[in-house]
């Protein structure tokens, strides 16, 4: 080895504490870099396998009752591959040992073999082969605890059905596995069921028809021509349009989820590259200008400038080396924490988790570019040192009077406070940039801590506000107003009222969008449309009320007419007026007035849905009532839709914000102790120098703690402006037409945010302070600079 | 009757490096007196830095007794050293020592800040012929100029003692004679007790005693019957 090299070794050995607070840093970016790539291609992968080698659909389209017969001509269209009909329905479901019912999504299970698209991949057990069968898929069985051979009853378009559980299966169709009207998944009160086909259609008197049909695309097929042509097709028999995987229910949350983490894995690695890069630069800089008179004594030596320059290089390269391999460890753990939050949101039956080696090699390399990048300057520093020049102590930094020393002196400052401030003034950029590090800490923080705030308003608006029913009683097919009377009959029910849900296109211009228009009476108390500022509006009678999100899809405002084609009812078009728009957090919101909606259609008044306040002392009387009703397809009760929603937020945001605040502390001592060692290096004299002119340790350290620490308060408000301002960038990316997540920023947020940068910061200098502490005053001062 | 200053009594400092012992002092046993300019001299390592900064209150002594005045130095703790230095010493260094980061005054300032009955610093300053330089950073002053600000901070706090660690050691013979001049002046009007350390033998001709030091222990004492006024020093 070199005596060059020993020197390299050395200094690493000298530098380490700083050296590994900067490969933290690194770390955390290259831990990033490798979570977003390594589990976007795992989803990726997961989902591009599962979905080929289970034949999920590329198209799906709901019908009312459309015969067997017309399945051929389906098929002739150009660019359909396979077709995939079946019955399904909803199903109320009585499960043992439990009052309160749950809801079950009943799938067709065709005679003889699995079906041509969507196969399920069984788990357990067979597949239902007899009529009283029933294949169920593994999350409903695995939350309600039930083994293969055990029973339930099913309320089966108004008959009382007993079933036997044959198997457990999953499916592509239900990764993400939602019921009608759930925020969140909630396995234990909707499943989904397999039962045979011919005790389905007998149930649904569908026999020789269909009403769900699933179709797969050959690889030169124009999707939109097969939308169109298969429209066309099944228009006669009820079909309530086709639709694509964008909006199939479980591949948009997949895709939403995996369009996040590129998202992530794009924006988040440069930042933390930039503050590694800043502080290497610091650090070396510093070593550079400490080494002045070795990098002289070498060049007297005849070491060139090239070799000097790449020893100083090869310094940082070291800290890179740290900072990638903590990094790739902390990035794999991660990646696997991130696996098991997934396993318990999406029901995959694998998880492809390989995070391919070029993306090691990816962060690896630019962790080292940046490094190598931020050591540049120091490393040209050196090179360009005159061995004459060098050998000779520096010249002081020079000071120069400012307008500002004008003003110090007219608030007659203490000297220790002016000599942090002069600090500060004379090397701005180096307090600019440290302050900005400070500041990405802070604002880390609120860029995941702003998501409480921000789900409490949506709870607040869509339960306390909004849906302020107790349950939502579903009935398979539209009833007559009279209904409701029965309904207010049963045990319980202390208040009902009516609601329709109509599924329409709109359409304006070249834009058309299918959404589901909801209607209500006037002065509707429990379901409400509630603006943020908390008002109730009714949707005005002779139009649609628009969010505003929707309206601003389909290039509409107040006053414009929308041409709305019904898929149910009389499916006739009718162009009618934008009379309203409204803000809304959930949902692509379209609303009517019912009486307006019931006229239009010429008919008597008609529910979709009975929105109920109950007793709570007497729900379980209204269960058992319940289970006799016969057009009943489902109960939703709010209560534990809010439960479930708030169970996933919070385990959900904890662990975001808990590798936020991780994050963020990492940062601040990166930077925080880097500054206060520079600091310490630079001043030891003048602290040393203090200390004999009589002053305490404890003032001397306040030179030190000061400039940190004030730069560390400076730093606040910029991180405040950059954490709101990610703040507001995340609020507006997950946004989606399935929700939107307010910004809302409280005092709170900012105010734990500097806390916990503040505590970290001070953490970091006093842990240099106890270098003060131990300093040899005779050995500073003996020491040439 | 003549007052001593400082007083010790077999004072001894080992440096002990686990293998290798260096004896800096060797029982030393020495009286320094108020009102006097005394010049310690000799070669380097012959201990004379190391009884400056025992006398000085920045280092301990391994064995042996050292007084300032009544107070027994030896075995103070770091808070009462920090007060003793803050109230008693002025500290002179070969490399100056200043606050770059603060302009002249600011420097002397640092210790009237904190000193109990200071002069101005601007006073101080115009002690060493610095008037004119009031605002200037260490930066925009020659080396014989910022040693003047370094002497104007050590008697800025009206200290009873000045101790000069080879205050020209850094400076040419025009600008030293200069700072020499200075301490002389100080000497002359506060009445400081000043302690120089050098190893040119040139100054000793300015102090009223002279004690050689060698290999840690004094190697003799001289008085000076006729003192030589700096400017007519050279080296």
């Amino acid at each position: 080895m070199q005596a060059l090299d020993k020197k390299l070794l050395r200094d690493f050995q000298r530098l380490w504490v700083q050296g590994v607070a900067i490969a933290a840093v690194l770390a955390c970016g290259v831990a990033i870099l490798l979570t977003g790539i390594g589990m976007f291609t795992a989803l990726s992968d997961t989902r591009a396998a599962y979905y080929e080698r289970n034949r999920f659909a590329d198209l799906f389209v709901d019908v009312r009752r459309a015969p067997d017969t017309i399945l051929p001509a389906i098929l002739s269209i150009d660019g359909v591959a396979a077709v995939a009909p079946r019955v399904q329905g909803l199903a109320v479901l009585d499960l043992p040992g439990r009052v309160e019912m749950a809801t079950g999504q009943i799938l067709g299970w065709p005679e003889g073999d699995e079906p041509a698209l969507n196969a399920p991949l069984l788990r357990s057990g067979t597949y239902p082969a007899r009529a009283g069968d029933v294949m169920v898929n593994a999350a409903f069985a695995e939350a309600n605890g039930y083994e293969i051979g055990d029973g339930f009853a099913a309320n089966i378009n108004g008959q009382r059905r007993e079933l036997t559980i044959t198997g457990t299966a999953l499916t592509p169709e239900f990764v993400y596995t939602i019921g009608p009207g759930a925020l969140m998944p909630d396995n234990a009160n909707f499943g989904i069921l397999w039962m045979t086909e011919a005790a389905l259609a007998a149930a649904f008197d569908m026999e020789g028809a269909f009403n769900h049909l699933a179709l797969s695309l050959a690889l030169d097929a124009v999707e939109q021509d097969v939308t169109e042509a298969v429209d066309l097709l099944l228009d006669p028999y009820g079909g309530l349009g086709a639709y694509g995987r964008d909006r199939q229910v479980s591949d948009a949350f997949l895709s939403a989820e995996i369009d996040q983490l590129a998202a992530m894995a794009r924006v988040t690695p440069p930042v933390f590259f930039a503050i590694a890069a800043f502080l290497v630069s610091m650090v070396m800089s510093r070593i550079v200008t400490l080494d002045r008179a070795e990098i002289g004594l070498l060049k007297a030596l005849g070491y060139s400038d090239v070799e000097i320059s790449i020893h100083y290089l090869l310094l940082a390269a070291m800290i890179a080396v740290v900072g990638v391999g903590m990094g790739w460890a902390l990035g794999t753990l991660l990646a696997r924490t991130m696996a098991w939050q997934y396993a318990r949101f999406f029901d995959f039956p694998y998880l492809l988790f390989r995070v391919p080696p070029w993306v090691y090699a990816v962060s690896g390399l630019a962790a080292l570019v940046t490094t190598m990048a931020g050591a540049l300057r120091a490393a040209l520093m050196a090179a360009r040192l005159a061995p004459a020049v060098a050998m000779q102590p520096p010249a002081p930094p020079l000071f120069r009077r400012t307008i500002l020393d004008v003003a110090m002196a007219a608030l007659r400052l203490r000297q220790t406070t002016i000599m942090i401030l002069r600090s500060l003034i004379r090397w701005p950029l180096r307090a600019l940039f440290t302050a900005l590090g400070l500041g990405a800490a802070t604002a880390s923080i609120i860029s995941a801590g702003f998501m409480w705030d921000s789900l409490d308003r949506v709870i607040d608006q869509t339960f306390d506000q909004s849906m302020r029913q107790d349950a939502m009683i579903l009935f398979t097919e539209d009833v007559p107003l009279s209904t409701l009377a029965t309904i207010a009959r049963l045990p319980g029910i202390l208040q009902v009222e009516p609601q329709q849900m109509h599924a329409v296109i709109l359409r304006h211009g070249l834009h058309e969008k299918r959404v589901a228009l909801e209607a209500r009476p006037r002065d509707a108390d429990l379901s409400r449309v509630i603006t943020p500022d908390g008002r109730a509006v009714d949707a005005p009678p002779g139009g649609l009320m628009l969010s505003h999100r929707l309206a601003r899809q389909m290039d509409l405002g107040p006053g414009d007419t929308v041409s709305v084609e019904f898929l149910s009812g009389r499916r006739e078009t009718h162009d009618l007026v934008v009379t309203a728009l409204v803000e809304l957090h959930l949902g692509l919101g379209a609303y009517a007035d019912m009486d307006f909606l019931d006229r239009l259609e010429r008919r008597d008044a008609r529910v979709s849905v009975a929105n109920v306040l109950l007793d709570p002392i007497r729900t379980d009387d209204l269960h058992l009532a319940l289970r006799d009703i016969p057009a009943l397809s489902g109960l939703i009760l709010i209560s534990d839709n809010r439960r479930s929603f708030e169970a996933t937020i919070d385990a959900n945001i904890s662990v975001v914000n808990g590798i936020y605040a991780a994050i963020a502390i990492c940062i601040t001592i990166g930077v925080a102790y880097n500054a206060a060692r520079i600091q310490l290096s630079e001043r030891a004299r003048e602290l040393a120098s203090l200390r004999i002119l009589g002053f305490s340790r404890g003032e001397v350290s306040g030179v030190l703690v000061g400039e940190t620490m004030l730069l560390a308060i400076l730093a606040q408000p910029p991180g405040w402006l950059m954490g709101a301002g990610i703040a507001r960038a995340l609020s507006n990316s997950f946004s989606s037409d399935l929700y939107a997540i307010p910004l809302v920023l409280t005092p709170s947020t900012f105010a734990t945010a500097s806390l916990i940068v503040l505590a970290a910061s001070f953490v970091s200098v006093m842990l240099v302070r106890r270098r003060v502490d131990r300093m040899d005053l005779v050995a500073v001062m003996k020491t040439r600079e | 009757m003549v007052q001593f200053v400082f007083r010790t009594e077999g004072l001894t400092k080992v440096y002990d490096s686990g293998e290798v012992q260096v004896r800096a002092l060797d029982g030393v046993d020495l009286e320094l007196y108020a009102g006097e300019l005394a010049v310690l001299l000799g070669a380097s390592g012959s201990g004379k830095s190391t009884l400056l900064n025992i006398l000085g209150g920045l280092d301990h002594a391994t064995s042996g007794r050292v007084w300032f005045r009544d107070l027994d130095l030896t075995d103070l703790g770091d808070r009462a050293l920090t007060r003793y230095r803050r109230d008693h010493v002025g500290f002179v260094f070969q490399f100056y020592n200043l606050v770059p980061s603060l302009s002249a005054r600011e420097n002397v300032q640092l210790v009237t800040d904190v000193a109990a009955d200071p002069m101005d610093a601007a006073e101080a300053l115009e002690m060493v012929g610095l008037a004119h330089r009031l605002d200037h950073f260490p930066a925009e002053m020659s080396g014989g100029e910022q040693q003047r600000v370094a002497i104007a901070r050590a008697i800025a706090k009206r200290p009873e003692v000045l101790l000069c660690d080879e205050p020209t050691g850094a400076l040419d013979s025009k600008t030293g004679v200069a700072v020499l001049e200075v301490l002389n002046t100080i000497n002359d009007t506060l009445g400081t007790s000043t302690i120089v350390i050098t190893h040119n033998a040139g100054i000793q001709a300015m102090a009223h005693r002279v004690i050689r030091f060698a290999d840690g222990r004094i190697g003799g004492v001289s008085e000076n019957a006729r003192r030589v006024a700096p400017h007519e020093i050279s080296w």
